[in-house]
């Protein structure tokens, strides 16, 4: 009891300070490296979060990602770029064929039912596959959303291979934040309910889960709807950060960053997914920006820091991981804060030791 | 209307770029057929061949760089089975395929950072350049050379696998793993060899595919590979008959969609809804084994 | 006569030209414990698996209390390959999936146990009541129906100290002992809430001692759930010990059926299968 005590006066703590520091950056620094990593690594966890839905608690490999979230970017920005702007963002198509101008909010949540549609019609076939075809036949649909997007006779609707720019923005990097939060806030629920626990027997093994009355199928269909409707939800948001669209940027690297974000912050744990997204954004945008410029050290200049280094770095660290630290930050855990304390008593009570040995 | 010269030239051409998918997919087949393992950085090695070849071959003659390109290619893809695929033996397959994407990302990211993200353009190797004439039809050399050596290829490679006692060791170790260990096969050694094989008929294929583009770039490997990786899906994975077939419809297939401007655009997407037809009707493949889980 | 709950008609399952199970018919009644034995490779497990829905049989139907759960007859390329009997005398495809075959009221162990090996033994009991959870994919996702979800929980807890696994709850299935997970296996099978219960193997890899104590125990859920077991076996002191009837399979095909006193004295049985096993 007085952990749980405890536990709550620690996270309404962080919370606090959390807020504070939004706050903060949005009046302060609103035009920042901080806001910019803020936003996009709340995004980013998002989708992380629902990759790891299917890939680290459902056991299924989809590589699918950056189709669904193609689909939530093109149908918010379709569907808020305001009827004045129509004329100038589809020049070449005569001002398109959408005639509708909504609310952000409720494009989101279209957004997300878009990537649910399609990721149905994906899943149809699809789900029934084993492990790496369902992977590669997932790569292959994004693939083909993209093609069929870009297409020139769907240009009235999604301005084929050109921009789609002028829709809403955020107004505060709160907004981000709170509706990536909320969203991940969903998925855990789900995961802690009946259904996430069948999503684990089924990661654990296939023929004894079906024996106990899970039905494979329906079963593997809802994990992969419910990733794809937030993976809809993210590209929404991955439009409002970028405050401007294309298909070519959804490529088959970005489902791979995103499961690589996976990978750093523990397959199967949420926590580990959010860690790992704040991680790898602050790493890449900013805190390793510097690896790519050429610096001189003590009046010695470092030939081989520039363009590009910073992510040969990035990848080898990478593949540090995969190799050596499986487990990722977190493994299957989840945070807690017994296992922060924890964390630290290893580490004082390893250090104390070490203190009495050298004395010894 | 368009000319039959204008129908024979695509044909050709997608012939040329099939031999092409039917080498590097002989890489991703067999490797499959062995370690159940989609190597996902098989695409990339086929680029790094490629920026092999642009950068030795500024500082040695031709006839020798050729052999040193395709020398570095198979030690780079042994070194990445040694390095990435091997300590991860016995963890499970998601983890070895998050293996080799991350290969993949580390080649390409060391690619763009060596070049500066610039394409840089081919060396030309004089014997492949050129064109002659069939009638009114003018044809390249490359286009001719392409289905020779690689049908010459296949040919050597299939009577490897039937008749050596190396080819006869591969055979059984994608039968079964476990038991081919435990008739003291050197499971290990017959993975090098698979990646052997595999990376030097993707330098082969690299040289023949920029020596026709005229030039490489980072991120130029992922697209054949990948469909490269559909015709051997196509063929059943494991068949190397199977996988050079699948390339050659793939090739033509694509040269067809590629020359007709309205559908362009799905000249890649094709190639992915050929693979789930496939997987959806048979998904073993045309010529591939069905494996099944005991229960 | 008590109520069948099980009547398994003239299954033949053919694989290529292989015929694993030929033309068999067999009984299981309420409140019954029936054994289907046989050397290795006679087909037991494959029966099991054709009424369990894991497998289509090649030809033949099977009943669960009288109403048809599966049903098939040789098609396609079969027709002309197909080496059993009764050829023609099967009509209709009645085919489910082993879910639904579950949510009917069989549930079952595998010969190589498969537990959800990295769970906790309470996750690998709860997720077994998920089938028969009262609550919808959003309900249960936003916990909306939170009534549900504590009897699911307490009911666990129930069947786990009945089973005297509850000291484990919160152990991972794999860590534990061989015997234990075993237990295991027949408490989450148990919380599907079946009506019969298929055992495979349950005594393999047991020594006499724990053998002696699996028989006990089954007899006693038998008795506890009001179930109807029926369990392929090769301890001939387990089968011959609890078993009310036996089915003995050699080659796919059923040579001897009867009360355990019978079947030791049968010949043909002593042939195929006892001859063997005292020579062990």
């Amino acid at each position: 009891m007085a952990n749980k005590k405890r536990d709550f006066i620690l996270s309404a703590v962080f919370a606090a300070i959390i807020v504070a520091l939004l706050v903060y950056v949005d009046k302060e620094q609103h035009y920042s490296m901080l806001a910019s990593v803020i936003q996009k690594a709340s995004i980013y966890a998002l989708l992380a979060v629902s990759l790891n839905l299917l890939n680290g608690f459902t056991g299924l490999f989809s590589l699918g990602q950056a189709g669904f979230m193609m689909l939530g970017a093109y149908t918010y920005a379709i569907l808020t770029i305001p009827l004045a702007q129509h004329a100038s963002v589809y020049q070449y198509f005569d001002g398109g064929i959408v005639n509708v101008c909504l609310p952000p909010a409720v494009a989101i949540v279209a957004a997300g039912l878009v990537a649910v549609v399609f990721a149905w019609l994906v899943g149809k076939p699809c789900l029934k596959l084993k492990s790496d075809y369902l992977a590669i036949a997932t790569l292959g649909f994004a693939e083909i959303l993209r093609a069929i997007i870009q297409w020139e006779v769907l240009g009235p609707v999604t301005n084929a291979s050109n921009i789609l720019k002028k829709f809403p923005k955020f107004d505060s990097i709160m907004t981000p934040v709170i509706i990536s939060a909320f969203c991940i806030f969903l998925i855990v629920l789900l995961i802690n309910s009946s259904y996430g626990r069948a999503f684990k027997a089924i990661r654990e093994d296939e023929i004894a889960a079906e024996a106990m009355g899970i039905n494979l199928a329906k079963t593997k269909m809802q994990a992969f709807l419910t990733s794809a409707f937030f993976a809809g939800v993210g590209g929404a948001l991955l439009a409002m950060f970028q405050a401007s669209v294309q298909a070519r940027s959804f490529t088959s690297a970005m489902t791979y960053e995103i499961l690589l974000i996976v990978v750093i912050g523990g397959i199967g744990s949420v926590t580990g997914s959010v860690i790992g997204s704040f991680l790898y954004i602050a790493c890449s945008e900013w805190w390793l920006r510097f690896l790519d410029d050429s610096q001189t050290y003590l009046g010695v200049n470092i030939p081989f820091m520039r363009g590009g280094f910073r992510m040969v770095v990035f990848s080898v660290v990478i593949m540090l991981i995969v190799l050596f630290y499986r487990q990722g930050i977190m493994g299957t855990k989840e945070f807690s804060w017994q296992g922060i304390i924890n964390f630290f008593k290893r580490i004082f009570s390893a250090r104390g030791r070490k203190a009495v040995k050298d004395n010894g | 209307m368009h000319t039959a010269t204008y129908y024979i030239d695509l044909l050709l051409s997608g012939i040329t770029v099939g031999s092409l998918y039917a080498l590097i997919a002989i890489g991703y087949t067999m490797v499959y057929g062995i370690l159940r393992l989609i190597n996902f950085a098989h695409g990339d090695i086929f680029m790094m061949a490629g920026f092999f070849m642009v950068y030795i071959s500024a500082t040695m003659p031709m006839a020798v760089a050729i052999p040193v390109v395709l020398l570095m290619t198979v030690l780079l893809g042994v070194l990445i089975e040694r390095a990435a695929y091997k300590p991860l033996r016995s963890a499970p397959r998601m983890s070895v395929m998050i293996s080799a994407i991350g290969v993949s990302y580390l080649l390409e990211n060391l690619a763009t950072y060596i070049t500066g993200g610039l394409a840089r353009p081919y060396p030309t190797i004089p014997f492949l350049k050129g064109t002659f004439m069939v009638g009114s039809l003018s044809v390249k050399v490359i286009t001719v050379v392409t289905p020779v050596l690689t049908i010459l290829l296949v040919v050597a490679l299939v009577l490897f696998i039937n008749h050596t006692k190396t080819g006869m060791a591969m055979r059984a170790v994608s039968k079964d793993f476990d038991t081919a260990r435990l008739m003291g096969i050197k499971v290990n050694n017959v993975i090098s060899v698979t990646f052997i094989i595999g990376s030097f008929l993707a330098g082969v294929g690299s040289i023949l595919y920029f020596t026709n583009y005229g030039q490489v770039s980072p991120l130029i490997g992922a697209m054949p590979g990948l469909k490269a990786f559909v015709a051997a899906v196509f063929g059943g994975i494991g068949s190397i008959p199977g996988a050079v077939l699948g390339a050659y419809i793939i090739g033509v297939c694509e040269s067809l969609i590629k020359a007709n401007d309205s559908i362009s655009i799905f000249s890649n997407a094709f190639t992915f809804a050929l693979l789930i037809m496939v997987l959806l009707f048979k998904p073993n493949g045309m010529f591939g084994e069905k494996l099944t889980e005991k229960v | 006569m008590a109520e069948n709950v099980l009547h398994i008609e003239n299954i033949t399952m053919q694989f290529g030209g292989v015929v694993a199970v030929n033309n068999l018919t067999l009984d299981v009644n309420q409140g019954e414990i029936v054994a289907l034995i046989g050397p290795n490779g006679a087909g037991k497990t494959t029966a099991f698996n054709c009424v369990t829905g894991v497998y289509e049989p090649t030809n033949g139907k099977i009943d669960f209390f009288g109403e048809t759960i599966v049903e098939n007859y040789p098609q396609g390329k079969m027709k002309k390959l197909y080496a059993g009997e009764n050829m023609g005398m099967y009509d209709h495809i009645v085919s489910h999936t082993p879910d639904v075959i579950a949510s009917r009221g069989i549930a079952r162990t595998f010969q190589n146990i498969r537990l959800f090996s990295k769970l906790s033994v309470f996750e690998n009991v709860i997720i077994a009541k998920h089938m028969r959870a009262k609550q919808n994919f959003f309900s249960a996702a936003l916990h909306l129906n939170r009534a549900e979800e504590k009897r699911m929980r307490e009911e666990t807890m129930e069947l786990l100290a009945e089973q005297g696994l509850d000291k484990f709850k919160d152990d991972v299935a794999g860590s534990l002992p061989y015997g234990i997970q075993r237990r295991l296996e027949i408490a989450r099978a148990l919380a599907t809430e079946p009506k019969l219960l298929l055992l495979d193997e349950p005594a393999a890899g047991m020594n006499p001692q724990e053998t002696l104590d699996l028989a006990a125990f089954i007899s006693e859920i038998r008795d506890k759930y009001e179930l109807s077991v029926f369990l392929v076996e090769h301890h001939m002191d387990l089968v011959m010990n609890i078993s009310d009837r036996i089915y003995v399979l050699d080659f796919g095909k059923l040579i001897a059926q009867g009360i355990p006193s019978d079947i030791q004295s049968n010949t043909k049985v002593i042939d195929a299968y006892l001859g063997v096993s005292e020579d062990e």
